[in-house]
């Protein structure tokens, strides 16, 4: 009696679910996860079972005319009993969900978060410079580099014309 | 045990040849090193022959077309309308349009398959009243 109301609480899908007895304490309750899963995909395309488990009456009556001439169902119909097997056509399955635009926008966004954090520290908690960067400072290191001819020959000191006292043209 | 490699060889070969689109089922690609390789002819004729069972399961056609589409190749038509022949014993018009749904993804790139396929099969979906998934609008998302 009991193994016959499980039996009517799993419906049309699959039977060969074992109950298990345990100790004469009765039926193990028959969890969701073990029963056969209808999914989509694209390399199983015909699932366990079908999408819809509880039929309406219209839809009972449409698997009843399914049993006749294909030909006399209508196009409507024909959809229907389509749905009923399956959640989404392949067409459906397969479309992209337009999340790579959630994600540049996020990526976007986090960088230009990251950009106000950084002018925030520059301002608040970042120090002076040394007094090296000073320009009067930077001027007397530029004249003390040239007084050491500092790579003379292609680099640094080579640009620099001694005889005018000036950058090379 | 040479002229056996030999002809493992040579049928590698000529199943190596076929890189051009191709309208025919292909062997599963399985690699014995030994044992004889089934033919095209011979693989077609083995799941025709499943798919003609008169007292075939829902089960069984389910477990049939999912392992058919799992191979590298589409099937050849005549595969397809013993399927299709399948699903009408069992009343079930929705795994006959899935079918063929199944048919055109598994072409991918070579546009051309399916039409072909359905060319083929057009009398079969004539005659048992299968639409294609083109004419029913499921084929655009």
């Amino acid at each position: 009696m009991l193994a016959t109301r499980v039996f009517r609480l799993v419906g049309n899908r699959a039977l060969s679910t074992s109950i298990c007895l345990r100790g004469g304490h009765g039926v193990a309750k028959v969890e969701d996860y073990t029963l056969p899963a209808y999914f989509d995909r694209r390399e199983s395309p015909l699932p366990d079972i079908k999408f819809v488990q509880q039929l309406s009456p219209e839809q009972k009556s449409l698997k009843e005319k399914e049993k006749g001439s294909w030909a006399a169902l209508s196009k409507e119909e024909k959809i229907a009993l389509y749905r009923i097997s399956f959640k989404e056509s392949f067409a459906e399955m397969d479309k992209g969900t337009g999340e790579w635009k959630s994600v540049v926008a996020g990526i976007f966004f986090f960088i230009g978060f990251t950009g106000l954090v950084v002018l925030w520290q520059r301002k608040y908690v970042y120090g002076d410079v040394p007094h090296t960067f000073d320009p009067e400072y930077k001027q007397k290191e530029v004249q003390r580099m040239l007084d050491m001819r500092i790579n003379p020959v292609e680099g640094f000191s080579a640009k620099w014309d001694y005889e005018n006292n000036a950058w090379k043209k | 045990m040479f002229r056996a490699a030999l002809r493992l060889s040579v049928s590698g070969a000529r199943s190596l040849t076929r890189s051009r689109p191709q309208y025919t089922a292909s062997v599963a690609a399985r690699s014995y090193s030994h044992g004889k390789q089934e033919t095209d002819e011979e693989f077609d004729a083995r799941w025709v022959t499943y798919f003609n069972k008169p007292d075939i399961d829902a089960w069984e056609l389910r477990k049939g077309m999912n392992t058919l589409i799992g191979y590298d190749l589409v099937p050849e038509p005549k595969i397809l309308e013993a399927a299709l022949r399948a699903c009408r014993r069992l009343n079930d018009l929705a795994s006959a349009i899935r079918i063929l749904e199944a048919v055109k993804d598994k072409s991918g790139p070579h546009k051309e398959i399916y039409p072909y396929v359905l060319q083929e099969l057009q009398p079969t979906l004539n005659e048992l009243g299968i639409p294609t998934p083109e004419e029913l609008g499921i084929d655009e998302a």
